[in-house]
């Protein structure tokens, strides 16, 4: 593979192929911002994959007590589903899960668009005819009530069809140790990027699959041409000086932001140079036909 | 583009209908037109010319010198702005769709009248029943926003639908009678049984009471997320309540003599 050399890293001449999703945002609120992420984090718990997950999720970014609707602490959490109906469904069970049952907490819209889900008017319910429903100008807001108070819960929030999952950057390493390294600070420059998540543990992924398997059953396995192990065994994609592979992947609510958070991420993994970091960064594809976005590492290189 | 200026010539022989000066129907009319249109409420006929000097300017902002005489003034506007300077008759705002009406004197009874959106503020008081039903009517105010820096007569936000009515000053008796839904918050005093027969909805008693109704539950004392969402909402209107609305309340359900599904916040003590 044609490759660029920048800061003394290897640069793969190839491109992220990602995905059409369905997206959604909401804002989590609770008395403490210690308490607004366990919210968000228990919400996005199990939610690394589309293949078995039902959703991808996880933390965009903390709110300051200003940006919140209720003037508390907040989190705003990104949730991504390959069909509306999934997304309405994973949803209203991992708010009234994990949201509903965290002390203090409130939830919100996150995403202002004309098409909504339903979140409040599904999770209302549970007020067994006790919940209430107020209307401040434009906002439609659920107060059920709960054994420390009263739950509240924006009606609906908004739902995107153009976002876009998948987007992801392939960090090689000569251990594993220096792989995890570029990785982190890579991880750590994607969160200042807005409407982005990394849906894997820590934002990183250490095993990457490939479409199908020899196996009946199973839709991917493991992506063994980036097998450091089986570098000897038969086709691989790896250069004899890499002993570890890690993946980020990357979620965001329009093409533009999965962009800014590669090259974000592509620019940090760079300057945090070869010695202590990475020795190449590549891009996973699939030949380019089945996802309609393509980011283009050599264009997003700083 | 200055605003369109209503000028009061003397003070009129009798009470007016000034519901056809309102932005949308003045949009694009010549002074002359204007002056023509009719206000008369009785077999007397009297024309804005007869009342008013006119200075034409933007229809979208207007400006009418107020007298505790005219009423109705705008009824059912969907937009723009009107600044009322002094007083208004009855019915000020009735029906209002949208837009912005400031009234800066005094304005009578039935002020807000079953309004559906847009906003309010009377600087004065205001009379008996603001955003309350004519007779007949099912529903009073059904959104928007109605603020009134002074005083409130009796049944403040009759049979209240949706919306929000904000008194800084007090109220009279049987505030938020029989309220459908809606908020109704009162910064001062009010008068004897307020929610009476309320279904739903919130009432802010901020200031107290003195006579509460004998049917509704007290569900003890509470610092609720729904009153700092509540104060965020009012923040731009009114800064003094939104600040008072983010402390903990005591919470009273009723009125039990129907639903009960409604609730009163009154200070702790």
């Amino acid at each position: 593979m044609q490759q660029l050399t920048v800061n003394g890293i290897r640069i793969d001449d190839t491109f992220a192929e990602a995905f059409g999703m369905r997206a959604t945002a909401l804002v989590i609120t609770a008395d403490s911002a210690a308490w607004a992420q366990q919210a968000a984090t228990t919400m996005t718990g199990f939610a690394t994959s589309v293949i078995a997950c039902g959703c991808e999720g996880g933390i965009d970014r903390e709110l300051s007590p200003g940006e919140t609707p209720d003037g508390r602490p907040g989190v705003r959490v990104l949730l991504f589903a390959v069909s509306t109906a999934e997304l309405q469904k994973q949803l209203q069970n991992r708010v009234g899960q994990c949201v509903l049952t965290s002390p203090g907490s409130a939830c919100y819209a996150g995403l202002d668009a004309d098409e909504r889900l339903k979140l409040g008017n599904t999770i209302r319910f549970f007020g067994d005819g006790w919940q209430v429903a107020k209307r401040y100008g434009t906002k439609r807001y659920w107060r059920v009530p709960v054994m420390d108070g009263e739950f509240i819960c924006e009606a609906t929030t908004g739902l995107t069809k153009g976002a876009v999952g998948g987007g992801n950057i392939i960090l090689m390493g000569a251990s594993r140790q220096s792989t995890l390294a570029a990785a982190e600070v890579a991880v750590a420059a994607i969160h200042a990027v807005p409407d982005v998540i990394m849906p894997f543990p820590g934002g990183i992924a250490r095993s990457g699959s490939k479409v199908g398997s020899k196996y009946k059953g199973a839709i991917a396995s493991t992506n063994d041409a980036y097998c450091p192990t089986l570098k000897g065994a038969g086709t691989t994609e790896l250069d004899s000086d890499i002993a570890s592979v890690l993946e980020i992947v990357i979620d965001g609510l329009t093409p533009e932001a999965v962009g800014n958070a590669m090259r974000a991420g592509l620019a940090a993994a760079l300057d945090f140079g070869p010695e202590r970091g990475a020795l190449r960064v590549g891009a996973g594809n699939y030949g380019g036909k089945l996802g309609p976005h393509h980011y283009h590492l050599k264009e997003l290189l700083p | 583009m200055s605003a369109l200026t209503f000028s009061l010539r003397e003070a009129p022989s009798q009470r007016l209908d000034l519901s056809p000066l309102v932005p949308e129907r003045l949009a694009g009319l010549s002074a002359t037109e204007i002056a023509k249109i009719e206000l008369q409420t009785t077999r007397e006929r009297v024309c804005v010319g007869n009342v008013f000097s006119l200075r034409m300017g933007d229809a979208g902002e207007m400006r009418i010198d107020g007298h505790e005489r005219f009423d109705r003034i705008g009824c059912a506007m969907a937009s723009g702005e009107i600044h009322v300077e002094g007083d208004a008759g009855i019915q000020a705002g009735r029906l209002m769709r949208g837009g912005r009406l400031t009234i800066a004197g005094n304005a009578g009874p039935w002020a807000g009248s079953g309004m559906k959106g847009g906003t309010l503020e009377i600087k004065g008081d205001a009379g008996d029943r603001i955003g309350g039903p004519l007779a007949g009517e099912m529903a009073g105010m059904r959104g928007g926003v109605l603020i009134v820096r002074g005083n409130a007569g009796a049944r403040a936000g009759d049979r209240l639908r949706r919306g929000m009515i904000v008194i800084e000053g007090n109220a009279g008796d049987h505030a938020g009678s029989r309220m459908i839904a809606g908020t109704l918050i009162v910064g001062g005093n009010v008068g004897t049984l307020p929610g009476y027969l309320m279904a739903r909805g919130s009432i802010v008693l901020a200031g107290g009471h003195e006579v509460l109704t004998p049917t509704f539950a007290d569900c003890g004392v509470h610092d609720l997320v729904a009153s700092a969402l509540m104060a965020q909402y009012v923040q731009p209107y009114s800064g003094e309540l939104a600040t008072r609305l983010r402390q903990p309340w005591r919470r009273l359900l009723g009125d039990m003599a129907v639903i009960g599904k409604g609730e009163i916040f009154c200070p702790p003590a």
